[in-house]
């Protein structure tokens, strides 16, 4: 290794090794993001209770037999083939000629989602049932069930693995330049056809792959933190309760009252 | 007397377990009803079954003149009207103590959130644990976890409370705040249903009594009939190894 080429390639072609940065974080968070909400909406689905009636049951279970399918497709086929199929069967069957930067979103999304989808369906089974069972009974449907007790207990206890499929987007947008999407591996393969020092190039392009992981890594460990609240919590004063003696809280009901 | 909830010929099966045979049972307005009995004679699948909780396999609960059980009854808009107290309390772990008397009044009863905070409030100070509004569950002993789930359900207005063993998970130097808080309840004419283990609350508090035994009503009466003057040998026996 030689530092003049290294120092070379950093300072002539730091531009682009930014753009391919940019674009790879770019792709991997709209990726992560709508992969995420994608899962959340599955796993949601997936666990409706059965309905009593025949036409409901029916919907139901053949939405089931869809994601399943969709689930156990991207989880079992890599993502490099997937690309290749959807963006080429896209222009070849239906005319489509997909940008290629949506397409690299909309693949790698998908692709996320169907694995999220797991991670959720694993999150919302480790909720214990008395919290389902606590806000049904105070008349929540669902859909009010998921989203005001379930969901944000699962987000906190999934995010961890959340964090997990960021950083492997980040690393697995690589695979994204068979359809030439301008992401960091791709100018690096730019950078390296142009001088022919190919381990100088890949060297300052993991370098920028590490950073981006760990910096990743990071903000997420951060943003557990805050979801976790503070620690402590302040007792309210001035309104002054014996904890043993309600019936002074129920006297003075009955006096406002 | 108003009866609130009229339960007809109940019948729950689990497989072929059954755990609810023929329950004919009603609660009247301002009452307090208290279920005894053994574990497993089916005290706590009938509370659950009356909040639907679980699926009763037959039979009629009638709420305001109507069976519930029939046609499409809008069971949401039923359960607002069943205040539920669990074991494990299950208070929503994500939401703090306020909130989690909030929410189902924002949510369900589509109530302002000015409105819903006053009424968590004067809720929250009845069972005395105002002053924690902003502590989270896991923050709480079980006592206080126990009151602020009392608290969340008053703060539905609901107009039945039932409570399913509300003292069994507590430390037995817990057991006495949340009891004197459902003591005072009472007192202030709320009608409840209590599966309890505590005969003294029971024999104190209730207007009836009713001990289950193999998935059947074996007795009811007053705390006085059923304590004193039992009339049924599985009745006596029962009060036997509970009041040792």
């Amino acid at each position: 290794m030689s530092w003049k080429w290294l120092t070379r390639i950093i300072t002539t072609y730091w531009p682009m090794f930014l753009r391919g940065a940019g674009m790879t974080l770019y792709i991997s968070i709209i990726g992560t993001i709508i992969g995420s909400i994608i899962g959340l909406l599955i796993g949601t689905i997936r666990t409706i209770p059965k309905p009593n009636h025949g036409f409901g049951r029916v919907i139901l279970k053949i939405v089931n037999v869809i994601l399943t399918i969709y689930v156990e497709f991207f989880r079992g086929t890599p993502m490099i083939v997937q690309a290749t199929v959807i963006y080429y069967g896209a222009l070849l069957f239906m005319g489509i000629d997909m940008n290629r930067n949506f397409a690299a979103i909309f693949i790698v999304s998908i692709n996320t989602g169907a694995y999220i989808a797991e991670i959720v369906r694993g999150g919302i089974i480790s909720i214990d049932q008395g919290q389902f069972e606590a806000a049904h009974a105070i008349g929540m449907n669902h859909i009010k069930t998921m989203w005001n007790v379930i969901l944000p207990q699962v987000i906190r206890n999934i995010l961890p693995a959340i964090g997990n499929e960021f950083v492997i987007n980040i690393k697995d947008t690589s695979v994204l330049n068979v359809i030439a999407v301008t992401e960091l591996f791709f100018q690096s393969k730019s950078i390296a056809g142009n001088n022919f020092r190919y381990f100088e190039t890949y060297f300052v392009t993991s370098i920028i792959y590490l950073i981006m992981t760990l910096t990743v890594t990071r903000i997420l460990r951060l943003l557990e933190r805050r979801l976790d609240g503070p620690d402590n919590f302040n007792v309210i004063p001035g309104n002054q309760m014996q904890v043993q003696k309600p019936e002074s809280a129920l006297r003075r009901k009955q006096h406002a009252g | 007397m108003e009866k609130v909830i009229d339960i007809q010929h109940l019948k729950k099966s689990f497989g072929t377990n059954e755990i609810l045979k023929d329950i004919d049972f009603s609660v009247n307005k301002g009452e307090v009803v208290c279920i005894i009995g053994s574990s497993g004679s089916g005290k706590s699948t009938l509370l659950r079954c009356i909040n639907l909780l679980e699926k009763p396999s037959g039979g009629k609960i009638i709420y305001r003149g109507q069976n519930i059980l029939e046609g499409r009854h809008d069971i949401y808009a039923y359960r607002t009207k069943l205040g539920m107290v669990f074991q494990q309390f299950n208070l929503f772990n994500n939401h703090d103590v306020l909130s989690n008397c909030v929410v189902g009044q924002i949510k369900v009863l589509k109530r302002s959130r000015k409105e819903a905070e006053e009424v968590a409030m004067k809720y929250l100070d009845v069972v005395g644990m105002s002053q924690y509004i902003q502590a989270k569950p896991k923050q709480l002993s079980g006592g206080q976890k126990q009151r602020v789930a009392i608290a969340r359900a008053l703060s539905m207005e609901p107009d039945v409370m039932l409570f399913d063993e509300p003292t069994s998970a507590l430390d037995p130097e817990m057991v006495g705040e949340v009891l004197t808080v459902m003591k005072k309840l009472a007192e202030s004419g709320l009608t409840m249903l209590v599966v309890t283990h505590e005969m003294q609350f029971a024999r104190e508090v209730a207007d009836r009594v009713v001990f289950m035994d193999q998935g059947v009503i074996a007795e009811e009466g007053t705390p006085e009939e059923i304590f004193n003057n039992p009339k049924q040998e599985r009745t006596k026996e029962f009060l036997k190894r509970v009041t040792r």
